[in-house]
């Protein structure tokens, strides 16, 4: 008779968890061997979205403090974690971003001027183009991740060769609604793709008060999925890892769980957050040094694709294509009331119907 | 046509919409080669394979997240939770997601799914099995919600349910599903959402009922017609959104009205039909609107049934004090 081992399993765990790094703080490359197949265009048009994504940050804080912008969650240091997962979608893959996810909404196809509104608070903020296959940022932390198995099922079920990715943070990982995403995506071996962005805290409360466990993408094991651990200020190892979860996605192998570690050196939220209560000077520091835009513009230039000349030509036209959305947003329609009834039923029901004839007058005098 | 209890009424119906329509897809804990608890999707799988219906893992929220996102992929769920009891654990996905689905995108998606679910008591079972909690679903806007009290009303509701592009709760009772058969026919046919039905005509007052209410209703009905009363009963079928056009046309000729629910006073959707009626009636009334519904307690436990739930009895007693206000 074999005994059993009580040997704690969790011993070793963190070697099958290693981070997963190619470019380092310098702008090195260290790991040879998973440097992306990306062309020159490729890895121009990387930096480019996270200029113009580091631009549209520092521009949405600047119009929420004019009260110009609503609801607005800073994504300063997520660049390489927001924009090198969304580098390895095709247009035809669905999108499922949590709050701080339209960056990648945007470059996924929602324009400008509608992500405007959806901070501002108007319905056509989320309407999204025909051609857009995404959901609007979801507030309800860990709804997105039951959807996206949804999604990837019909994916599936419909036999087209496509993923959903969905985000989350570090603290939407303690959501039974997240475990039971990647069970059931796990469950079906549907493509799906889960990154959790953990940028070390959810509001005020550090990632280490969340779980005991080493890493977040360990808990993929719970599901019996793959989990990778990635470092997610480095925009190369962010898109490897993804573009191989989609490949496997695609030919039927299943989803997998991907932790992008990573910062936002801002607030959680315009909304009264204020990170000196919980986050030390030498903690923001220590994170800055390992910005992604430093270390990917130290690599590009390093390969001549890169200039001064070029980056200030993207922070330009990103300025002035900020401008010209927030004008757009403000010759936005007021929303009346039975707009919002309107978009309630495919046929309304007696008590709306009703309502709607009451706000017809109101809104006629 | 052919004799139907409500639960062969229901599969039939399933059946229908699954040869209709090839993205309708029928999925729970069981429903699959079990064909349910309660054998409501028997013989479904053999028939349409296991990609149009299948088992899911046992996680409510995990099941309607899911049909949330089928959503969008042109598909029309059919997921089902063994029992609205559980619902609290899919409440997001149910109200906070499902439900604003449509709203939230400005039209742009929508969730065209039918949850079904088994609810009621007087079959003795344990714990959180037959709590009526159709009040907390007909709060949120963007839902339907859907009881049906008689085999032949539940097969043409449930195909309405199923083609409406909007979420709709389908809720059974489970003391329905085999107490009686009726003739259901075979081939296809719907009931619109949101009508009422008038049971039994009758012009002395007006009970308005659902679910093993209306059977209750009815069988109080026969009760005072011996003592010279005439009560009509109307079944709503719908009770999100109510057809108040029906039952207020009712009280315009009875001038009295008892609504009745199984749920407890506190809970259920009567409190709001009493609004409705003394907002758009009460110049035709003869006496107050009075309710016949549970104690404001937690659902009994099984053997206290019989003294808790709301009877036949206790609507006679109520029409009566109607009657002699």
């Amino acid at each position: 008779m074999t005994r059993v081992s009580f040997k704690n399993p969790l011993e070793g765990i963190e070697e099958k968890f290693e981070m997963i790094q190619i470019l380092d703080e310098d702008g090195q490359i260290v790991d040879e061997d998973n440097v992306p197949d990306l062309s020159d265009d490729d890895l121009v048009e990387l930096m480019r979205r996270m200029v113009y994504t580091r631009v549209l940050d520092q521009r949405s804080i600047a119009l929420n403090r004019q009260g110009r912008l609503g609801f607005y969650a800073p994504t300063a240091g997520q660049e390489a974690s927001q924009l090198g997962s969304h580098f390895a979608m095709e247009k035809e893959d669905f999108l499922l971003p949590a709050y701080r996810d339209v960056p990648q909404l945007i470059f996924h196809g929602l324009p400008l001027y509608q992500a405007f509104l959806f901070s501002r608070g108007h319905y056509h903020g989320n309407q999204m183009p025909e051609d857009v296959n995404a959901v609007s940022p979801q507030i309800i932390i860990g709804a997105q991740i039951t959807q996206a198995a949804g999604v990837a099922y019909g994916f599936k079920h419909n036999g087209k060769k496509n993923v959903a990715l969905t985000y989350t943070g570090d603290g939407g990982a303690s959501q039974g609604d997240f475990y039971e995403g990647v069970n059931f995506a796990g469950a079906y071996k549907a493509p799906a793709i889960f990154v959790v962005q953990n940028n070390q805290f959810a509001i005020s409360v550090p990632v280490e008060k969340q779980s005991a466990a080493e890493t977040i993408a360990q808990k993929a094991a719970a599901a019996g999925v793959p989990g990778y651990l990635v470092d997610g200020m480095d925009v190369l190892a962010v898109y490897k890892v993804v573009k191989e979860a989609r490949d496997r996605a695609v030919n039927g192998e299943g989803p997998t769980l991907i932790e992008t570690m990573t910062y936002r050196y801002g607030p959680h939220t315009m909304a009264g957050d204020d990170p000196t209560r919980y986050r030390t000077d030498d903690m923001d520091d220590k994170w800055e040094k390992r910005d992604p835009l430093v270390r990917f513009r130290k690599y590009l230039e390093g390969k001549d694709l890169w200039s001064e000349e070029k980056e200030n030509e993207i922070v330009e036209t990103a300025k002035e294509e900020i401008k010209e959305a927030i004008k757009k947003a403000d010759k936005q329609d007021k929303q009346k009331v039975t707009d919002l009834i309107s978009i309630m039923y495919d046929e309304l029901p007696q008590n709306l119907e009703e309502q709607m004839e009451e706000y017809k007058e109101k809104e006629s005098k | 046509m052919a004799q139907m209890t409500m639960i062969q009424a229901i599969t039939n119906a399933l059946h229908t919409e699954l040869k209709n329509d090839e993205n309708v897809l029928v999925f729970g804990e069981d429903v699959g080669q079990n064909g349910g608890v309660f054998r409501a999707t028997e013989g479904l799988q053999e028939e349409f394979g296991e990609e149009r219906v299948f088992d899911t893992p046992l996680a409510e929220s995990g099941i309607i997240g899911l049909a949330v996102g089928m959503s969008t992929q042109n598909l029309r769920p059919v997921p089902e939770i063994q029992f609205f009891g559980f619902v609290y654990e899919a409440m997001d996905a149910v109200s906070g997601q499902a439900a604003r689905m449509r709203y939230r995108s400005g039209g742009r998606w929508h969730a065209p799914m039918t949850i079904r679910s088994p609810f009621g008591g007087g079959v003795h079972t344990p714990e959180l099995h037959a709590d009526s909690l159709e009040g907390l679903m007909a709060q949120q806007p963007g839902l339907k919600v859907v009881i049906p009290s008689n085999p032949y009303d539940a097969k043409g509701l449930l195909i309405q349910s199923i083609r409406d592009n909007d979420p709709v709760i389908f809720l059974e009772h489970m003391k329905l599903y085999r107490s009686f058969r009726e003739e259901v026919p075979e081939e296809e046919y719907s009931i619109d959402l949101g009508k009422a039905n008038v049971k039994r005509e009758g012009s002395d007052i007006t009970f308005v009922a659902y679910g093993a209410m209306v059977h209750a209703a009815l069988k109080a009905a026969d009760e005072l017609k011996e003592e010279g009363i005439e009560a009509e009963v109307i079944d709503l079928r719908t009770v999100a959104p109510v057809d108040i056009d029906t039952i207020i046309e009712s009280v315009e000729k009875t001038n009295r009205a008892v609504v009745i629910q199984e749920a407890q006073k506190q809970a259920g959707i009567a409190a709001s039909i009493v609004s409705e009626i003394q907002e758009r009636a009460i110049l035709h009334l003869e006496a107050p609107v009075l309710r016949v519904a549970a104690p404001d307690t937690v659902y009994p436990f099984s053997e206290a049934e019989e003294v808790w739930l709301p009877n036949h009895k206790d609507i006679v007693e109520k029409a009566k004090q109607s009657i002699n206000f």
